[in-house]
């Protein structure tokens, strides 16, 4: 008040004189308003975690400690095993983000818009996993000879999910090239309702399961002081190949190097005689084979999947690319794992010992807390460049 | 090898539009293989257009464009790279967030021939042993008169007949522009023929064999860069009062 005062006395002086001070003045005080109410949310993020990861580590030394019980009750604590399983939980689903993470981040990088279909992808490779893995487990094969099928289910959804984001590159987004960037980000969301759709209408609206894992499989097995269930262990080991196999078609290949010089400057890139149409029908492709990965994973982790599916996790791997700075593959993988991590640990670690009710149900929630925080602290992501003005755009 | 008779990139009466803008006016200009040619002109003149239309980013409305005796109009910018004509674009446009090798390599990207690449490579740590020091480092980090040296050298990567340079010297400190001209020159005698498009035409024309000047679209100016440098009109419109010849 005492401040915007100042400012009239300041303007009164100099008014009709020059009117863009009036205007500089009023401008520069709502900047100053919308900073100090943005900096009051990083301190209350900060605050949140500082205060929970205390009354944590106070809990974890004393459970019968003051401060525990009258912030909670009921809080049980949290022995370290518990925290090691979370945690596996969290990276095991982390690793499917992503997977799907890279899909929106290399579009983004060679087309600069979110491509809110790519959920849809993935969905697409866990019903096809879901028919392929039943129909082989009709035949007996499932049980008997796990592996091999599992590498034939992943085969499959890799080519289904392929297909289905090269032809919806083609159809919906080619003839969009050159247009605004919203208006591809407005198409996408439209052949993301209209896959959904198709699901629907080929495979029905209700919950369809995969067919149970084996025994040996789902055991819990050490490795490196956790106990970890055999079939994250598959999920995260499916995810490390995946990873390195993208990375060295990226970063090793002829394809790879026109990939990024595409993504860079797609004028300069025709002029070394690069193919770009073709060069962006294969990142998509390569974006969807890593959604197709990731919608076995997802089966093998929930055994359920409906036409939603892809929603949730797509919404989140997407932050997670964002997390980890858009654009960027490494921090796609790494955004997804950080992601994974936080909302399966931080609802117990830091929610709990605060005496937040219900806290397993919360992990949605924060797992966009954390897109939230990044955003605030760090916008280019944790491994983003700054954009360049013309990619503001 | 080459019939000096026979241009090696050529412009038949062409007229280019962007919309209902006429920029190209019956232009008509050819190079001979083994020539050092610039073409001059103003802002918005058509210089640029005339880059792209030899090279096929711009499709002319009416005319023909010709590499090596072969009508190419209609053929794509990697079709006409693949046969011998390529370009340093205006300010350098390297991938900055790749490596200088990468960079290199990408201009070779339609070669198939693996020892011919890695000799052309060579030539070109020759030519410049700077862009060996840096050849790990990312290209955005270099300074500009070394990122003029890896755009050069990548566009030598595909091995080219005729090279088009988009304003050089164009972005480059003052002291960087005679070297730079100097290496053009040396380019140039490596048997490469060389088109480039200026605003320095002092500096243009004091290296070249021959010249046009190019006003809203059409050559108002064809002549040797000797006449070019001596023209009173030239003299006065570009070579400022001042122009010492």
């Amino acid at each position: 008040m005492h401040l915007g005062g100042l400012r009239c006395n300041s303007t009164t002086v100099t008014l009709g004189t020059d009117v863009a001070t009036t205007h500089d003045a009023k401008r520069i005080s709502r900047v100053l308003w919308v900073d100090r109410f943005l900096t009051f949310i990083r301190l209350a993020f900060v605050v949140v975690i500082a205060v929970g990861l205390f009354a944590f580590i106070a809990q974890q030394i004393d459970p019968q400690n003051p401060l525990a019980r009258w912030l909670n009750p009921d809080a049980t604590g949290l022995t370290a095993p518990q925290f090691k399983g979370l945690l596996v939980t969290g990276l095991a689903q982390g690793a499917m983000y992503g997977l799907i993470a890279l899909g929106y981040s290399m579009v983004y990088g060679v087309l600069g818009f979110i491509n809110f279909a790519h959920g849809e992808v993935f969905m697409a490779g866990a019903m096809s996993g879901m028919i392929t893995s039943n129909k082989l487990a009709d035949a007996g094969l499932w049980e008997d000879a796990f592996l091999f099928c599992l590498a034939f289910v992943v085969i499959t959804s890799i080519l289904i999910s392929t297909a289905v984001a090269v032809i919806m590159e083609r159809i919906a987004y080619r003839p969009l090239r050159g247009a605004p960037r919203l208006i591809p980000l407005i198409t996408s969301i439209g052949v993301s309702f209209f896959l959904q759709n198709v699901s629907v209408v080929l495979l029905g609206p209700g919950a369809k399961s995969y067919p149970s894992l084996p025994t040996w499989l789902s055991q819990k097995r050490s490795l490196l002081g956790f106990e970890i269930e055999g079939t994250k262990l598959v999920v995260l080991l499916t995810a490390a190949v995946s990873m390195a196999g993208l990375w060295f078609l990226v970063e090793r290949t002829k394809t790879g190097k026109a990939m990024r010089a595409v993504a860079e400057d797609k004028e300069i890139a025709a002029l070394m005689g690069i193919d770009v149409n073709r060069t962006i029908v294969t990142t998509f492709a390569v974006g969807g084979a890593m959604a197709g990965v990731a919608g076995i994973l997802w089966g093998i982790l929930f055994r359920s999947v409906i036409h939603t599916t892809g929603f949730l996790p797509g919404i989140k791997a997407f932050s997670a690319a964002v997390v980890g700075g858009i654009g960027n593959l490494g921090g796609a993988m790494a955004g997804g794992l950080s992601l994974g991590a936080a909302e399966a640990t931080a609802p117990l670690v830091l929610l709990e010992p605060l005496g937040v009710d219900g806290v397993s149900q919360l992990r949605d929630a924060v797992a966009f807390a954390v897109l939230i925080f990044v955003l605030l602290v760090r916008p280019s992501g944790l491994f983003g460049e700054r954009l360049s003005e013309d990619d503001r755009a | 090898m080459n019939n000096p008779a026979v241009p090696l990139l050529e412009l038949r009466d062409v007229n280019t539009h962007y919309g209902a803008v006429h920029i190209l006016k019956d232009v008509d200009l050819a190079i001979y293989p083994g020539e050092l040619v610039c073409l001059l002109g103003g802002n918005a003149s058509g210089k640029s257009t005339t880059l792209k239309t030899l090279l096929g980013m711009v499709t002319p409305t009416t005319g023909e464009v010709v590499l090596d005796g072969e009508v190419v109009t209609h053929q794509s910018t990697s079709y006409r790279v693949e046969r011998g004509a390529t370009m340093v674009p205006e300010n350098r446009r390297l991938f900055k967030r790749l490596s200088v090798r990468e960079n290199l390599e990408l201009g070779a990207y339609l070669r198939t021939d693996r020892d011919g690449i890695a000799n052309d490579l060579e030539r070109i740590f020759e030519l410049f042993p700077r862009v060996k020091e840096r050849i790990n480092q990312k290209s955005g980090t270099l300074s500009g008169g070394e990122q003029q040296m890896v755009a050069m050298g990548r566009a030598l990567m595909s091995n080219p007949r005729v090279l088009l340079m988009d304003e050089p010297s164009m972005g480059l400190a003052p002291a960087l522009v005679q070297a730079n001209f100097e290496l053009i020159q040396q380019i140039h005698e490596e048997g490469v023929a060389i088109f480039m498009v200026e605003q320095n035409a002092n500096m243009a024309l004091s290296i070249a064999d021959r010249g046009w000047v190019l006003q809203t679209g059409r050559v108002v100016l064809d002549d040797s860069a000797e006449a070019l440098l001596a023209n009173p009109d030239l003299r006065a419109s570009y070579l400022g009062e001042a122009g010492q010849g």
